[in-house]
């Protein structure tokens, strides 16, 4: 009875590449990552906007994938953990989250690990409570988020020593 | 801090393999790497050729009748595979009753996959649309037109069973799923001739386990020219994946080699997914009449109505105690809603079933009555979720001891150390009956005492009243309930193994494969059986691999519940390495071409390679011994077959349970004007025998402890007065975030358990268990010097305001 909705094609550059992709206008950024792109690393949680698991880096800003639509994405470029080349500071929180068991299930970790890289980007100064309420807008239900904060706070701590000073740019 | 560094050293216990090098170890997870880099496999992940999406139109309301179904208009929409009710859905899968026959009465009604004439709560999934993708069938199902008759819905507890309320099931002739009387003897006269007696009402809010993952499966059932020719592959978000194997079989009437069930990576799990839903079933059915695999997601709003709840007790208690201080009687009258049906298999009784048998569990008095009603009502079904009982008997049992100290006039903790059951007296058996092998509350208070420095806590919360700042400090003791035996569900006619099962293969090269039938859900299963069987066998841990989650490939057994992976599945590694050890040095023995009575006794296993007992030497690198095995058996003497691959299996049959025990001491900062408490500190310390892994173990604790104060202070699901759920999103329904919660400080006491030779007890539940009431104590500790109480969990501002009469 309903006609097919319309699509409008989108150039996003995820994760270093550039894809071109029809999608309807009401797709949102995560259905069309994991559908549309195949890239099933960012997690739906809640769909609305609270719980954060799908967090994903879009022109340098962490975004929240469900509330933004792949056509606002058009021309943007895409980041998430599933990237070939992670920064410095991403591999460092990968295996800090790995080296303090900062992850059980994993579900919500690369929305997790989205929003830490930009706390050590953007606060390197940020102790254990500015750690806690950064990410309090992701949830994780298995930790109890104390390893979590051990972890971005390893990474910060590193930072502070000089870990990610010597790198080119565009590595760290 | 959680590193394998900060964690405090363990006073060690004996070895349990030679040479042991892992087991006790704060090794991270290998295998958590992948996770962190997006690369996990959940079910949504994965997708099958010809796979179809499935959504659920569920009841709006609590109870209804269900009229006609118009699906014309929605058939005809973009992508529409098919559209399924509960008559198409009953003719290939049969109903079921949750009851188990050791809960002497308890009955339910039959349930179906989708209802069929009757909804019975907001949420009851109704009719299956079945369309090419996801958006199809959710864009059909705003066409799918249900006519329903609203009934009237029994919500009350404390009226479900009046006369005047309505039956939810007829032909059940009331509204009383289960109900238990326990009476030790002896009650009355214990609260006549007491010194001093504290009587208070508790109420737990309904709760639900919110699993970041929602609930997600994919049915694939391919058919054969005749029925007895099809297979089915369920991959499924799961805990328990042999039973789920074992009930698609029955209520399908397939035979096992029929059907497979695979999980893969599950995200959390807590109890929810360990239970048999009606969707589960409606989603193999739809399969089949679809002919296509088929993927059902539940999204977040109907996880709320979908997911088992849990909780919802009302429960009067009190406590005696005589003029030295010794407790002498618990009493409780607890009254809980499970919703309309008792859940399959395990049922709804057990939650208030635990309750009864675990009030009063750490303390040495002889006298206990308890009275337990389980009623029905259209409210979403509840079961077990993450510590089952245990939060609300302690919470219940720890309230009642810090209300007996404040009538005694006696330092809470110290009235704790004088009741615990003491640490030289086990075995023992408590008042309710339960059997105690081992435990020790005197141990663990005395660390819990200079671990959060009690003293000093004391001394600040003291001068700080002075100044109007209302500190609290709340302790909780616990028991929990590990490593079931078949008492749990199987002797109930329950098909829920409480036997898991490990197999260890050499392989070629020297790893070790380890497949075993609990599986992983994130709290390191796979990693602690990789830790274990690396010492059991002797080889290093990047040596061995750990299969689990594929009812074709694992042993049977029962998966992740009730805290046992760790205490029975690791006993079943265990024993399977040490197997397997013998069998690589028998077929060394022949290599070797060692003769003789001694010949065994001259060979060791070290770090991958036999060597010699008597001077070290490497004699046989296992790449080695598994090239020959496997490639060149010609070279084997005739009559020797090496067995390279062992299969041991372990039930823990020497108690009921194995309980574990722990202290908890919260300390918190209530602002008297706002009603809202902050978290200053948490402390546990926690005996589940011996750690196979402290830091994982710790986080285990920690993660529980925030769930347990998840439902000590913010998370109820809200109902309005016609069983409409108010607060289902994540937007309404609050869980604890990271600012809100503190850091949690974790010790161990390490008493093994003597049931089996690795000596693990469960440690999944114990925070759980015990955060409600330490949390709850430290509320009331610090309202104190107003005269009030709180004792309705959650504890919100407002009824924190209530109490103190601002409101």
């Amino acid at each position: 009875m309903s006609e097919p909705v319309p699509r409008h094609t989108i150039r996003v550059e995820v994760n270093g590449e550039a894809l071109t992709r029809a999608v309807e206008p009401r797709r949102h950024l995560v259905d069309f990552l994991r559908e549309d792109c195949g890239l099933k690393g960012s997690h739906l949680g809640c769909e609305h906007g609270v719980c954060g698991a799908c967090t994903v880096r879009l022109d340098g800003e962490i975004v929240r994938g469900c509330l933004v639509l792949a056509v606002q994405a058009d021309g943007g470029r895409v980041e998430t953990v599933e990237t070939r080349q992670p920064s410095a500071r991403l591999r460092a929180l990968q295996d800090a989250f790995v080296a303090r068991n900062a992850l059980q299930c994993g579900y919500c970790t690369p929305g997790m690990l989205m929003a830490a890289l930009e706390l050590v980007e953007r606060a390197p100064e940020a102790d254990r409570e500015q750690v806690r309420t950064w990410i309090a807008g992701n949830y994780c239900r298995c930790t109890g988020y104390h390893a979590i904060v051990d972890a971005v706070c390893d990474v910060l701590a590193a930072q502070r020593r000089g870990a990610f000073e010597k790198l080119p740019q565009e590595a760290a | 801090m959680n590193s394998p560094r900060d964690t405090p050293h363990l006073a060690p216990l004996g070895d349990v393999t030679p040479d042991q090098q892992h087991i006790g170890v704060a090794h991270p997870r290998a295998g958590a790497h992948r996770l962190t880099q997006g690369r996990g496999q959940f079910v949504d992940d994965i997708e099958l050729p010809r796979m179809a999406h499935v959504v659920y139109w569920r009841s709006p309301v609590a109870h209804a009748r269900i009229g006609r179904v118009d699906s014309s208009v929605a058939r005809d929409m973009p992508g529409v595979v098919g559209v399924f009710t509960g008559h198409d859905v009953a003719r290939l899968c049969k109903p079921w009753v949750g009851t188990l026959a050791h809960l002497a009465g308890i009955k339910s009604a039959p349930e179906y996959p989708l209802a069929l004439d009757r909804a019975h709560w907001q949420g009851e999934p109704v009719v299956a649309i079945v369309a090419e993708t996801r958006v199809q069938a959710e864009d059909a199902l705003q066409h799918l037109v249900v006519e329903w008759q609203d009934l009237p819905a029994v919500l009350d507890t404390e009226t479900a069973l009046a006369f005047a309320t309505p039956l939810i099931h007829p032909e059940l002739g009331d509204n009383l799923c289960f109900e238990r009387r326990l009476d030790t003897g002896g009650v009355d006269e214990a609260f006549a001739n007491a010194a001093a007696v504290f009587e208070e009402t508790y109420r737990f809010a309904r709760h639900t386990g919110v699993t970041l993952e929602p609930r997600c499966q994919i049915a694939d059932w391919r058919a054969g020219r005749e029925r007895a020719e099809g297979h089915l592959t369920v991959y499924h978000s799961q805990q328990a994946p042999h039973m789920m194997h074992d009930l698609y079989c029955r209520q399908f009437e397939l035979q096992e080699s029929q059907v497979r069930v695979i999980c893969r990576d599950v995200g959390g799990s807590f109890g929810i997914k360990v239970h048999a839903y009606p969707d589960d079933f409606a989603t193999v059915a739809v399969s089949m009449l679809a002919g296509r695999p088929v993927k059902f997601v539940a999204d977040r709003l109907e996880s709320f109505v979908s997911d088992i709840h849990a909780r919802e007790h009302r429960i009067t208690a009190r406590i005696a105690a005589d003029a030295n201080g010794d407790i002498t009687a618990f009493e409780i009258d607890d009254l809980t809603g499970i919703g309309p049906f008792s859940m399959f298999p395990r049922t709804s009784g057990i939650e208030g079933n635990q309750v009864v048998n675990l009030t009063g569990g750490p303390y040495k008095h002889k006298h206990y009555r308890a009275q337990l009603k389980v009623v029905f009502q259209n409210k979403v079904p509840t079961c077990q979720y993450r510590g089952v009982g245990h939060p609300i008997a302690c919470a219940v049992t720890e309230a009642l001891v810090d209300g007996l100290a404040q009538k005694l006039g006696v330092d809470p903790l110290a009235l704790r150390e004088r009741n615990v059951i003491p640490d030289d007296a086990y075995p023992a058996t408590g008042a309710s009956g339960i059997k105690l092998e081992v435990l020790s509350h005197q141990a663990c208070l005395q660390r819990m005492r200079v671990l959060c420095d009690y003293e000093a806590l004391r001394a600040e919360q003291a001068t700080l009243r002075a100044k109007g700042v209302y500190r609290g400090i709340g302790i909780a003791t616990l028991i929990e309930l590990t490593n079931p035996s078949a008492a749990f569900y199987g002797v109930g006619g329950a098909r829920i193994a409480s036997q898991d099962g490990a197999t260890l293969r050499l392989e070629p090269s020297g790893v070790i494969t380890v497949l075993s039938s609990v599986g992983e859900q994130g709290q390191g299963t796979e990693a602690i059986y990789a830790q274990i069987a690396a010492d059991a066998v002797g080889v290093a841990l990047d040596r061995v691999r750990v299969v689990t989650g594929d009812t074709d490939a694992t042993p049977y057994g029962g998966g992740t519940w009730a805290s046992r992976g760790a205490g029975i599945g690791g006993e079943a590694v265990l024993q399977a390495g040490l197997a397997l050890r013998e069998n690589l040095l028998k077929t060394a023995a022949v290599i070797l071409k060692r003769e003789g009575d001694d010949a065994l006794a001259g060979l060791l296993l070290r770090r991958g390679s036999v060597i010699d007992a008597a001077t070290g030497a490497e004699l046989l690198p296992l790449a080695e011994l598994g090239r020959i095995a496997y490639f060149r058996s010609d070279t084997l003497p005739k009559g020797f077959t090496p067995e390279l691959m062992v299969t041991r299996h372990y039930a823990q049959r020497d108690y009921p349970f194995i309980f574990t025990n722990g202290v908890q001491v919260s300390h918190v900062e209530v602002d008297t004007e706002t009603g809202f408490v902050k978290l200053l500190g948490h402390w546990a310390v926690e005996d589940c025998g011996r750690v196979i892994n402290p830091m994982l173990v710790d986080e285990q604790i920690r993660g529980a402890i925030v769930q347990g104060i998840g439902g000590a202070l913010f998370e109820e699901c809200l109902y309005d007065e016609h069983g409409t759920l108010r607060n289902g999103s994540l937007a309404d329904y609050l869980v604890p975030m990271a600012a809100e919660m503190p850091d949690i400080v974790v010790a161990h006491v390490q008493t093994p358990t003597a049931s089996s030779a690795l000596g693990a007890k469960g440690a999944g539940e114990a925070g759980t268990a015990g955060a409600p009431a330490a949390v709850m104590n430290a509320i009331n500790d610090a309202l104190a010097p107003f005269g009030t109480r709180v004792a309705s969990q959650p504890i919100t501002p407002e009824k924190i305001l209530r109490a103190l009469k601002k409101l």
